[in-house]
């Protein structure tokens, strides 16, 4: 009986509002829908694609359009702006920039099979013929950082301040430890996971305590980094990023970025969706295909 | 192994990190001891850090940005009084509509007016002549190289048990927490002394927030104090609803949090996610030990009705 | 005096005071700020809709996000009726799911499909209410203030799940992997199915859209929570605690214990927030370390939609429609125009405040009204009524 009643109201509530029409994309313009779990300006991982899709829009003009929903850190919103644009069928490429969207792109995807799907970072497909992954070889820039840190370090002691254990993070923070290894075996890099990729005050204090127990050089990733990235400041000592350029927050304390240049994979994905391929392939960042691009600070000039 | 542990710099970091607490769980104690349970600290909180930094930024003053910060924590202290005491309405849940409010309020603006993170000239750290040098037990370390704010907040402990105990005003805020109809009768206006500890607590909150954007961190990020606030309240029970003790579960969760840190650092095994986890099983520990014997305000949450 | 069909005609209109001023209050406030930021606020306002309700697509979402607040919401609405402000939704959320999601792996495809989907929903449930029971226990028999006790669970249930899953609940093909941390996928069998609705000549609404059975769950539970609170002693007891704690111990109800079942049934709601949402649309457990990735604050929302539906679980439905909607919405209104979402988080935050401060008037309202209708003891329908009522007059 109850649901009976709900049921009605539920349909009543669907009729009354409509049925909007969609349109098809049939134009020339390339038309691109990004979600993105933090702020396009975060200096790390959500800008670092709001900056690649701005390059592409420079570079493509009117062949080009794109939207972007930013801080989207609950998974499950992303799922209802990704279904809200493939539904639509106004866009050409559906972009989930962030590892735990992967899911949801899984069970989207086969769902729309005339749209293109990229997520990353990560390599699987999940064997779907419209769905691009993109991940970085994080840890290449991540070495190149802590060769140099290492060479910098007059303690011997490296900070990295981590979110958690996973994806880019872990690559890069892998290869930074084996980085500044390679330069000098005998040098200590302290690593703290804070289990949050957002918690300013915990990472802040992780870069503190790095400082006190003698370690002279600081690095870390994710966007709670602006923590430490002025504790690196008041303490004068150098500081490394990676995903994004963080030079102008730096200021005098950077020496070198690892900067993800997406737009070299999206330019790949574009002209192969323009091609008819809408998916099934893996693209990896890396300093050789110029998807990974070393940016010097103040300090590293 | 253990001196690697417990390091000066492990208690210096622990008296730091336990300054926003301090500011915001005794602004808070004024409130409670009058008998307003003001839930939405950690939403002031995010407002005063919003507006110090920004102030901060604009001016390149970091007293200008306290400045704002007391002010914009003034503010939202007389909502709060006005929708706690006026409109008596239930404490809790009013509490969690200003810590939304503020959230999301901070981040609107914080994208608005200032877009990317940005960082503060800030107050730096004051080494104090001669006492910052001490050697002996890294005291010189330990207490005597923070900035101002740090030292503000632990001033602020016998300053505020001595206006809580030794002052008219104290009296009135204890007796209209204790028993506001007694209160009433006595001629006290009830209503006027809550707006005044509201208030004045809700500065503090606005204060703490700017101790961390314009102090300790020196930047500001959407939700930048990640419930710091709502542990600043829990501090007010387990301090007992007195300044020193309020002092000493800042300290002790700040120790657990700092040693955390330390432990990680220094590579010791320990699942980090435990390790995050510690402060607030701690602490749950120590309210249970806290809330035995409560000297908890009789009338707390209870709005004041004239004559029942 | 007026006539009595009046008096409730006009009682009624009362009721309706504190959603339709705290709706009006915030939609002022929000438009003042959609000016300030130089926003259109006509167009923002048809963005918002637009993405609530504007499509077949979009009023699914709505429903999809409604359910878990609306779990939530019916379980504060047990816990505040008893006087127990429950801030642990998220915490008690994710026990739920954690609880759910291991007996769905752990007996999928051993035991029948139904059977592992009634056990993994009783787990969730079994596990949400021992985690929110904890609180009330410490309150109960510590005096330890719940509201406290809760945003600290809410912490360490988050750690504890973020342990669980990069370790024993991992899932066993990600060993290794450096992915986000997740379980692995429940089998298809277990997976609620899709909601449509099947209307005249066979067209079927939201076919293809995400909505789930888990709408259908949360409005038997309702339905089940209204007969308990109002129509069982059990239910009877609680609501006594919750209007005067002395006068009900002076009439013999044992507090203590109303207190802990509150938490409990709450909890439970809570946790099948939790079960529901895995098996219903995730599929698996994930994380990103913080507690809103999974429960995407629900467990606050859950409060929000409960004040508004005057704590009242067939009040939560509406209510919690309502939220999903805005909350959908804005996320929409993001997208096509530009308006960050943290906009709808602050005028929730007014909403609830207006909400709870008109709810006053309402309560004082409704306690005269009580007043001029029990004071008869004849009409109080036990011994123990009369006299709790009796008590909480004096």
């Amino acid at each position: 009986m109850n649901k009976r009643l709900v049921t009605l109201l539920l349909v009543m509530a669907a009729l009354l509002v409509g049925v909007l029409p969609t349109v098809n994309a049939q134009d020339d313009v390339f038309r691109v829908a990004a979600v993105a779990p933090s702020a396009t300006n975060d200096l790390a991982f959500s800008q670092s694609m709001f900056d690649a899709l701005t390059l592409v829009d420079a570079e493509m003009g009117d062949a080009f359009d794109f939207v972007f929903q930013e801080g989207t850190f609950v998974v499950d919103d992303a799922a209802v702006a990704l279904r809200e644009w493939a539904a639509s069928g106004e866009y050409d490429l559906i972009i989930a920039h962030g590892s735990q969207y992967g899911a949801i792109v899984e069970e989207l995807a086969p769902e729309f099979p005339e749209t293109s799907f990229a997520w990353g970072t990560d390599q699987n497909t999940f064997g779907l013929p419209n769905v691009f992954a993109y991940t970085a070889a994080a840890g290449e820039g991540g070495f190149l950082n802590g060769a140099m840190a290492a060479m910098m370090s007059e303690s011997g002691i490296i900070g990295v301040v981590g979110p958690i254990e996973v994806g880019d993070a872990k690559l890069y923070v892998d290869g930074f430890v084996a980085g500044a290894a390679a330069i000098r075996p005998d040098v200590q890099v302290q690593v703290t996971y804070i289990q949050s990729f957002s918690d300013v005050p915990l990472a802040t204090e992780a870069a503190n305590t790095f400082v006190a127990n003698g370690a002279d050089v600081l690095t870390g990733t994710a966007q709670m980094v602006v923590g430490p990235i002025a504790v690196a400041t008041e303490n004068g000592i150098p500081w490394f990023g990676t995903q994004s350029s963080q030079a102008d927050l730096a200021a005098e304390s950077g020496v070198m970025f690892q900067v993800y240049r997406w737009d070299v994979v999206l330019m790949d994905m574009i002209a192969s969706i323009q091609g008819g391929t809408l998916g099934g392939e893996a693209f990896t960042l890396t300093l050789a295909n110029g998807g990974l691009q070393m940016v010097m600070g103040q300090r590293g000039m | 192994m253990i001196e690697q542990v417990f390091t000066a710099s492990v208690f210096a970091a622990a008296l730091r990190l336990a300054t926003p607490y301090m500011f915001a769980s005794i602004g808070e104690m004024f409130g409670q001891r009058s008998g307003v349970l003001n839930l939405g600290v950690d939403g002031i909180m995010l407002m005063g850090a919003f507006f110090a930094h920004y102030v901060a930024l604009m001016t390149g003053s970091a007293v200008l940005g306290v400045g704002a910060a007391l002010l914009v924590g003034a503010l939202l202290g007389l909502a709060t009084a006005f929708v706690s005491v006026t409109l008596k309405a239930e404490q809790g849940i009013s509490g969690i509509g200003m810590y939304l409010f503020g959230l999301g309020m901070s981040e609107l603006l914080f994208q608005r007016l200032v877009g990317t993170p940005r960082s503060v000239e800030g107050f730096s750290a004051i080494y104090i002549p001669l006492l910052s040098d001490i050697q002996f037990l890294g005291i010189g370390e330990i207490f005597f190289r923070h900035n101002i704010l740090v030292y503000v907040a632990f001033a602020l402990v016998p300053i505020s048990a001595y206006i809580i105990n030794r002052t008219p005003f104290g009296l009135m805020i204890r007796a209209v927490g204790q028993n506001p109809q007694a209160a009433d009768a006595m001629g006290i206006n009830v209503a006027r002394v809550r707006y005044m500890t509201v208030i004045l607590g809700s500065m503090l909150a606005g204060l703490a927030g700017a101790a961390l954007s314009v102090a300790l961190l020196k930047v500001f990020q959407q939700n930048l104090t990640s419930g710091l606030g709502f542990i600043a309240v829990a501090l007010v029970y387990f301090g007992r609803w007195r300044p020193v003790g309020i002092m000493i579960g800042a300290l002790l969760f700040s120790f657990v949090n700092a040693l955390q840190l330390q432990i990680s650092a220094i590579g010791l095994n320990i699942p980090s996610e435990f390790a995050v986890m510690a402060p607030y099983v701690i602490t749950i520990i120590a309210l249970v030990f806290a809330s035995r014997q409560t000297e908890k305000p009789d009338a707390l949450t209870k709005p004041f009705e004239r004559g029942e | 005096m007026p006539r009595p069909h009046v008096r409730a005609w006009f009682d009624r209109l009362f009721d309706l005071l504190p959603p339709v001023t705290s709706l009006g209050a915030a939609l002022a406030v929000a438009s003042i700020l959609l000016i300030v930021m130089n926003a259109n606020v006509g167009e923002a306002y048809l963005a918002l809709a637009a993405g609530a309700f504007g499509t077949e697509n979009a009023t699914a979402e709505t429903l999809v996000k409604a359910i878990p607040v609306l779990f939530i919401a019916i379980g504060i609405c047990v816990a505040f009726r008893a006087s127990v402000i429950n801030i642990g939704g998220e915490g008690q959320m994710i026990a739920g799911a954690v609880a759910g999601v291991t007996i769905a792996i752990a007996f999928g495809g051993r035991l029948p499909p139904l059977l592992v989907i009634v056990l993994s929903l009783l787990a969730g449930f079994a596990a949400g209410a021992v985690y929110g029971g904890i609180a009330g226990f410490l309150k109960a028999y510590f005096n330890v203030n719940e509201i406290l006790s809760t945003i600290m669970l809410n912490q360490v249930a988050v750690q504890m799940m973020n342990f669980l899953l990069n370790g024993p609940l991992l899932d066993p093909t990600e060993v290794g992997t450096n992915h986000i941390p997740k379980t692995a996928r429940i089998l298809n069998e277990l997976q609620l199915p899709r909601l449509t609705i099947g209307w005249f000549d066979g067209v079927e609404v939201f076919a293809r859209t995400r909505l789930h059975y888990g709408l259908i769950l949360a409005i038997l539970l309702a339905v089940v929570v209204y007969v308990l609170l109002w129509h069982t002693p059990i239910g009877y007891r609680i609501r006594a605690v919750g209007f005067n704690d002395r006068a009900s111990r002076y009439a013999g109800i044992n507090v203590r214990r109303q207190v802990v079942l509150a938490m409990c049934l709450a909890g439970g709601c809570a946790g099948l927030a939790g079960v529901v949402q895995v098996l219903g649309l995730q599929y698996r457990l994930q994380t990103d370390g913080s507690p809103a990735g999974f429960t995407a604050n629900a467990g606050f929302n859950g409060i929000v939609a409960a004040l508004f539906g005057g704590l009242n679980p067939f009040g939560a439905i509406p209510a919690s429609i309502f939220f999903g909607g805005l909350l959908v919405g804005a996320q929409n209104m993001q997208r096509d125009i530009g308006v960050p979402a943290s906009l709808i988080t602050a005028v929730n935050g007014i909403i609830v405040i207006f909400a709870v401060s008109s709810q006053v008037f309402v309560q004082r309202r409704r306690q005269r009204r009580r007043n001029i209708e029990i004071n008869p003891p004849t009409t109080a329908s036990s011994p123990e009524a009369a006299a709790a009522t009796r008590k909480a007059q004096a």
